[in-house]
């Protein structure tokens, strides 16, 4: 059976004949165009990942070799059986535990500190002029270019070796992270209820405290959160400087060749690391659920 | 009590006075003090625990060594010969995260292929097989572990089998690397829609022309971008690695660093921050181009 045309199915109806009568006939686009980005883009990055492996200078014979292979053996084998009596393992435990401190203590200051960077940072109303928006901005970038080790190595020389010069490198790389991601979170809030105490004649700081922060402030949390979960694994490393934690006994035990103590430190950090990966995967799906 | 004795504001005609006018004191100020202490008293043994003590930092001789080297900062170092080394440990280290990059590509595009759920046959009736199951589950954890093992940990053990260079550095960004690319490449195949993929294996074709033709056409833009970013971060992680002796732009801010040579310091700084900044708008503009 025909299906009956109403009125307005014509037109359609004829445009779709009209563009199925002559289908155009396309040739495939060649493999080289001179306009084409793609293709002078995969050249480009040809050439970058050739040069990069040619002006290495990679020892492959050094890794791939038999040789390389049997001492590969050996030192793994040097690993077992892991040092866990009971002393070192209260000693990997306390570290364990100053790691998780450090973690925590930097990220807090960080968040206190990201916050204070953060207002200068945002344009809180159309009527803000925000005169230190860009120089703050750009010492959160700075802050946040140089990564915690760095900071960690530079901190040394004024905090001395231990974990108080890994917690500051900490809050001072997640203050240039937390800092830019606060500023955003502000400027992007809802201005309605700060113009509303502002055309009351309410004074800047109290329209922040009372109008911007509550606003903002769950996501504030979350992004620290986040921070707090990165850090922890940041923490277990930064020690290899001299900045505390395991980090510290890692290389300590690891110069003086203790391989059964290097296998139980780095066991621990796959175990904590793990242990924040599975909790944070469960909050994230119990908070998300 | 009589009225008369009453405070004028608790008078019931002044009820609505009060109530118009705003509380000159913070009504919840007991409760915040209260919360505030609690949580000084919480963070003691936090700064324990770090031997939190930033009145070290103040101490005169301390303060004497952190005001010298900082004053060194100036003038930068900038003489020919160091701005050649500089131009090449940055090459280096820029050369050292391209090739850490495709290596861990080597490594985890064949890692999650054979992850990836969708690309099962068994599973297109119903349960996946048994051995199918248990490989992929084999290979998700292979590539749960090699990711969860911080990049500056391979680079230490790398370092003790290949010696000093540039070697260790470019094997550990590729296990760290390969671990979470394979990872994350497996999630976002499996994340998406996945008809296309299971009609033409119904209909007999190969899981690996499955993948070309159907998975990976609808994921490329994110694959791609994905990598893009963890290839700017992988810049950031070589800098870092040459502190454990892995070459490039870190060994010799370390060096710098142990010889008390603020100048250099200052002039490598600025340059890895110029470096980073660089590739975070490559990268930026590189995903914008792909999305």
């Amino acid at each position: 059976m025909k299906p009956e045309m109403t009125p307005e199915m014509e037109p359609l109806t004829k445009a779709f004949s009209r563009e199925a009568a002559n289908p155009p006939y396309k040739l495939p686009p060649p493999i080289f165009d001179a306009r084409c980005r793609a293709c002078w883009f995969m050249a480009a990055l040809l050439v970058l990942v050739a040069a990069s492996f040619a002006t290495l200078g990679l020892e492959w014979q050094a890794f791939l070799s038999m040789d390389a292979a049997r001492s590969m053996g050996r030192f793994v084998a040097e690993f077992f059986p892991p040092d866990l009596s009971p002393a070192f393992v209260s000693q990997v435990t306390s570290a364990a535990w100053e790691t998780l401190a450090m973690s925590a203590l930097g990220t807090i200051m960080a968040a206190f500190l990201g916050l204070a960077l953060a207002v200068p940072a945002s344009r809180m109303s159309e009527q803000d002029p925000a005169w230190l928006r860009s120089p703050t901005r750009w010492l959160l970038n700075a802050l946040r270019a140089i990564p915690e080790l760095v900071w960690a190595a530079l901190l040394l020389i004024s905090a001395g070796l231990g974990p108080m010069a890994g917690t500051l490198a900490l809050a001072l790389h997640t203050s240039g992270v937390l800092g830019r991601l606060f500023a955003e979170a502000m400027e992007n809030v809802p201005t309605g209820p700060g113009d509303a105490l502002r055309i009351q004649g309410v004074g800047p700081l109290r329209v922040f405290a009372y109008a911007t922060l509550p606003q903002v402030l769950p996501q504030l949390m979350s992004y620290t959160l986040y921070r707090w979960e990165n850090n922890i694994r940041a923490a277990a490393v930064l020690g290899v400087v001299g900045a505390g934690g395991l980090g510290q006994m890692l290389s300590f035990h690891m110069s003086l060749f203790h391989m059964n103590k290097t296998a139980t430190i780095l066991g621990a950090m796959l175990l904590m690391v793990a242990c924040v990966d599975a909790l944070s995967f469960s909050a994230r799906r119990w908070l998300t659920r | 009590m009589s009225v008369s004795t009453l405070p004028p504001s608790r008078l019931p005609g002044h009820k609505l006075n009060a109530q118009l006018t705003a509380p000159q004191r913070d009504p919840a100020f007991a409760g915040r003090v209260f919360w505030l202490g609690l949580a000084l008293v919480l963070l003691w043994p936090l700064g324990v625990a770090t031997e939190f003590r930033p009145w070290v930092m103040w101490e005169p001789d301390n303060l004497k060594v952190t005001a010298a080297f900082v004053a060194s900062f100036w003038p930068l170092v900038h003489d020919a010969e160091f701005m050649r080394m500089v131009a090449s440990e940055t090459w280096r280290t820029v050369a050292m995260a391209t090739a850490g990059v495709t290596l861990a590509l080597v490594l985890a595009v064949p890692l999650s292929l054979m992850a990836t759920r969708v690309l099962s046959l068994s599973a297109l009736s119903g349960r996946m097989d048994r051995w199918p199951a248990v490989v992929r589950w084999c290979v998700r954890a292979t590539l749960i572990v090699l990711r969860s093992v911080p990049e500056l940990v391979w680079a230490l053990v790398f370092v003790r089998v290949v010696g000093l260079g540039p070697t260790a550095g470019v094997l550990a960004i590729a296990l760290t690397y390969g671990g979470m690319l394979g990872k994350v490449y497996a999630e976002i195949l499996e994340g998406g829609e996945s008809h296309a993929t299971q009609n033409l294996m119904r209909n007999g074709s190969g899981r690996l022309q499955a993948f070309v033709y159907a998975l990976l056409p609808s994921h490329a833009a994110e694959l791609a971008s994905y990598t893009v970013y963890r290839w700017e971060c992988a810049i950031r992680s070589s800098v870092v690695l040459g502190f454990v002796g892995a070459g490039g732009l870190g060994q010799q801010l370390d060096n710098s660093m142990k010889m008390f040579n603020g100048g250099e310091v200052a002039t490598l700084l600025l340059v890895f921050i110029a470096l980073v900044a660089l590739a975070d708008r490559v990268s930026a503009w590189l995903r914008k181009a792909l999305a």
